[in-house]
C-alpha cells in the first residue's frame, strides 16, 4: 500500500492522501494513497463498480472527495487540473454527434481560453501538432461518426495532448478497441510516456500489466506497491476470490483477512 | 397563392413562420443533440402558468409566459443539476404544475378570454407587428448568445466532464442554453400553440442531423427546413381551411417520416 521510497525519487505528480470518496455519502473508496511521479506509467485494476471511474471523478474535481487530500503538481485539484490530459471511456459519446475530429481536437485548447474568446492560430498550430503526433491529422475534416473505436480514441488522446499535460489520465483506453488496434494505441502510449505520466485504470487485467511500467489493484482499497508484477494477494485482496497466477516471490496473505464480505458496490 | 399575399395577415403570418423557424433550428439543434427533449417539453408547457398570470393581474400573457418559461427553464435545470435521482419525475411535475396553475388563475380571472386557445393551439394567422418585432429581437439575441458561447456550448453538448476539467463554467452555459430555449417556446408559441412546441423544435434539427455532421450546418438546414415547414404547412391550412398551428406539425411530422425513409434506402449497409 505505501509507495516504495527511494532517496532520488521523481517530482510527485499526483498525490492521493487518505482518500475517501463515493456517492451520497456511501463511500466506494476507502483510505486510498497514491503517489504518481513523473514519468510513471500506471495501470490500476480493478472489477467494474470497484471505484476506478470514481478515483478518475476526484482527481478532476468532478466530485469532490468525502475525507482526505488530493493534490496535483502539489496544488489543489481546481488549480491542478489544467495539468491533466483526461481522457474518458469512449462510449460515453453519442456516435452521431455532428462534430469533426478537428473541433473534438480543439476542445484540448477550451482551459486556455476565457469566455468570449477565439481559438487563436497558435492554438490550431497545437491542435495540428497533436493530431499529427497521433495519426489523425490526415482525417481532420472527417465527422466522428465515421472513424472506427481505434481512430476515435486517438483523436481523444489528441484532445487530452492539446491541453499541454504533464499527465494523462485515461479511463477504460481499449474499451471499445479491438485486441490488434489496442496494441498500436498502446505503443503510442508508451512513446508519449517518454515524455509525459501516464495513468489509466482498466478491468482488463492481461492487457494492461504487459504495458505499463506499475500496476495496483483497485476494489474499495487500492493495493499498489510500485512493481510491475500483479501478486496473487493483490489480486485475491482485490476481486475477493483467489486468482489464479504465477507467483513472483512468496505469496503471503497480509490483505486476505481485510478482504470485506460486504456487497458489491453499485455506480 | 399570390393574392393571398395581399392580406396583411397572411404576410404577417409567412414572417412569424421565417423568424421562428431561425431560432427553432439553433436551439432545436441544442436541444436534439443534447437530448433535453423532455425538458423542453415541460418549459413549454410550464409556460402556459405565465398566461394565466398575465390574464388574472392583467398585464401581457406574452410577458408572462417569457417570465414564467424563463423561471421553469431555471428551476428544472436547476433539478436536472442538482439531483441525482428522479429529476424526471420533479420535472415532469414541474411540467404540470405550471399548466395547471395557468388554467386555475385563468378560471379565477373574471370575463371574455378571447384568445386563450390561441396561446394552446398556436395563432400565426393573427400575428400582430408588434409580435413580430419580439421575435426578430428574440432571433437576434439567441444568435449573439450562440455566436459569442459557440465554443463553450459546442463543449458542454459534446462531453461536459472535459469541459468542466477544462474550467469551462458548465453549470452557467447550460442555464443560459435553457432560457434560450425558454425565448424559443414562447416564440413557437404564437405559431404552433405551447402544446405542439416540441414537435416544431426538435423534427427539423432531428431530420437535419441524419444528412449533416456539423453543427453549424445542421443549425442552417434545419432553420431552412423550419421556413419550408411552417411555409407549406400555412398554405395548406389557408387553401384546406384547417388549423395552421396542426397543419404545420403533421407537416413537420411527415417529413420527418419522409427523412426516415429516405435515410434507411441511402443507408442499406448494415450499422457498425
Amino acid at each position: 500500500m505505501r509507495h516504495v521510497e527511494t532517496t532520488e525519487t521523481p517530482r510527485e505528480v499526483i498525490s492521493v492522501r487518505h482518500l475517501w470518496a463515493g456517492y451520497d455519502g456511501e463511500p466506494i473508496l476507502e483510505d486510498i494513497n497514491l503517489s504518481v511521479r513523473e514519468l510513471d506509467f500506471i495501470g490500476l485494476i480493478g472489477p467494474n463498480g470497484g471505484g476506478k471511474t470514481t478515483l478518475l471523478k476526484v482527481l478532476l474535481g468532478l466530485i469532490p472527495p468525502m475525507r482526505g487530500e488530493v493534490r496535483i503538481m502539489g496544488k489543489s485539484v481546481e488549480e491542478g487540473r489544467r495539468y491533466i490530459g483526461y481522457i474518458p471511456q469512449t462510449v460515453e459519446f453519442d456516435r452521431d454527434f455532428p462534430i469533426s475530429v478537428w473541433d473534438v481536437a480543439r476542445m484540448g485548447r477550451l482551459g486556455r481560453r476565457r469566455l468570449l474568446q477565439r481559438y487563436t492560430a497558435e492554438d490550431d498550430d497545437i491542435v495540428a501538432e497533436a493530431l499529427r503526433s497521433v495519426d489523425m491529422l490526415n482525417l481532420r475534416d472527417r465527422p466522428i461518426a465515421e472513424l472506427s473505436g481505434g481512430q476515435r480514441q486517438r483523436v481523444y488522446i489528441a484532445r487530452a495532448l492539446a491541453t499541454d499535460p504533464n499527465v494523462l489520465l485515461l479511463d477504460e483506453p481499449m474499451a471499445s478497441v479491438d485486441p490488434r488496434v489496442s496494441a498500436s494505441i498502446y505503443e503510442l502510449l508508451r512513446q508519449l510516456n517518454e515524455r509525459l505520466t501516464i495513468l489509466m485504470v482498466s478491468h482488463d487485467m492481461s492487457a494492461i500489466s504487459s504495458h505499463v511500467k506499475t500496476v495496483g489493484c483497485l476494489n474499495r482499497w487500492l493495493f499498489y506497491h510500485g512493481g510491475k508484477q500483479l501478486t496473487p494477494d493483490m489480486l485475491e485482496a482485490a476481486y475477493q476470490c483467489p486468482i489464479d497466477l504465477i507467483a513472483h516471490g512468496i505469496p503471503h496473505r497480509v490483505f486476505a483477512e481485510h478482504a470485506p464480505e460486504e456487497e458489491e458496490v453499485q455506480q | 397563392m399570390i393574392e393571398a399575399l395581399q392580406f396583411g395577415f397572411m404576410r404577417n403570418a409567412l414572417m412569424a413562420g421565417i423568424l421562428v423557424s431561425i431560432a427553432c433550428g439553433i436551439i432545436g439543434t441544442f436541444v436534439v443533440i443534447k437530448r433535453i427533449v423532455f425538458i423542453s417539453g415541460g418549459i413549454a408547457h410550464a409556460a402556459y402558468g405565465g398566461i394565466g398570470l398575465g390574464y388574472f393581474f392583467k398585464f401581457s400573457p406574452v410577458l408572462g409566459a417569457i417570465i414564467f418559461s424563463v423561471a421553469a427553464a431555471l428551476g428544472m435545470g436547476l433539478v436536472h443539476r442538482k439531483t441525482r435521482q428522479r429529476a424526471d419525475t420533479i420535472i415532469g411535475v414541474m411540467w404540470a404544475v405550471g399548466m395547471a396553475l395557468g388554467i386555475i388563475l385563468v378560471d379565477l380571472t373574471e370575463g371574455y378570454k378571447a384568445d386563450l386557445m390561441s396561446y394552446l393551439f398556436g395563432s400565426i394567422l393573427a400575428v400582430p407587428s408588434t409580435d413580430l418585432l419580439i421575435m426578430l429581437a428574440l432571433d437576434l439575441v439567441i444568435v449573439a448568445l450562440v455566436m459569442l458561447l459557440y465554443k463553450e456550448l459546442l463543449a458542454i453538448s459534446f462531453d461536459e466532464a472535459f469541459a468542466t476539467v477544462e474550467n469551462v463554467p458548465v453549470d452557467a452555459i447550460y442555464m443560459i442554453l435553457l432560457c434560450m430555449i425558454a425565448f424559443t417556446v414562447v416564440m413557437m408559441m404564437r405559431v404552433v400553440g405551447l402544446i405542439m412546441v416540441i414537435a416544431l423544435l426538435t423534427v427539423p434539427a432531428a431530420i437535419s442531423g441524419q444528412f449533416v455532421k456539423n453543427m453549424k450546418k445542421m443549425m442552417v438546414l434545419a432553420s431552412m427546413l423550419g421556413v419550408v415547414f411552417t411555409t407549406t404547412g400555412l398554405w395548406l391550412s389557408y387553401f384546406l381551411n384547417l388549423t395552421s398551428g396542426a397543419t404545420i406539425i403533421l407537416v413537420s411530422g411527415a417529413a420527418y417520416l419522409l427523412s426516415m425513409a429516405v435515410k434507411l434506402l441511402l443507408h442499406r449497409r448494415p450499422k457498425f
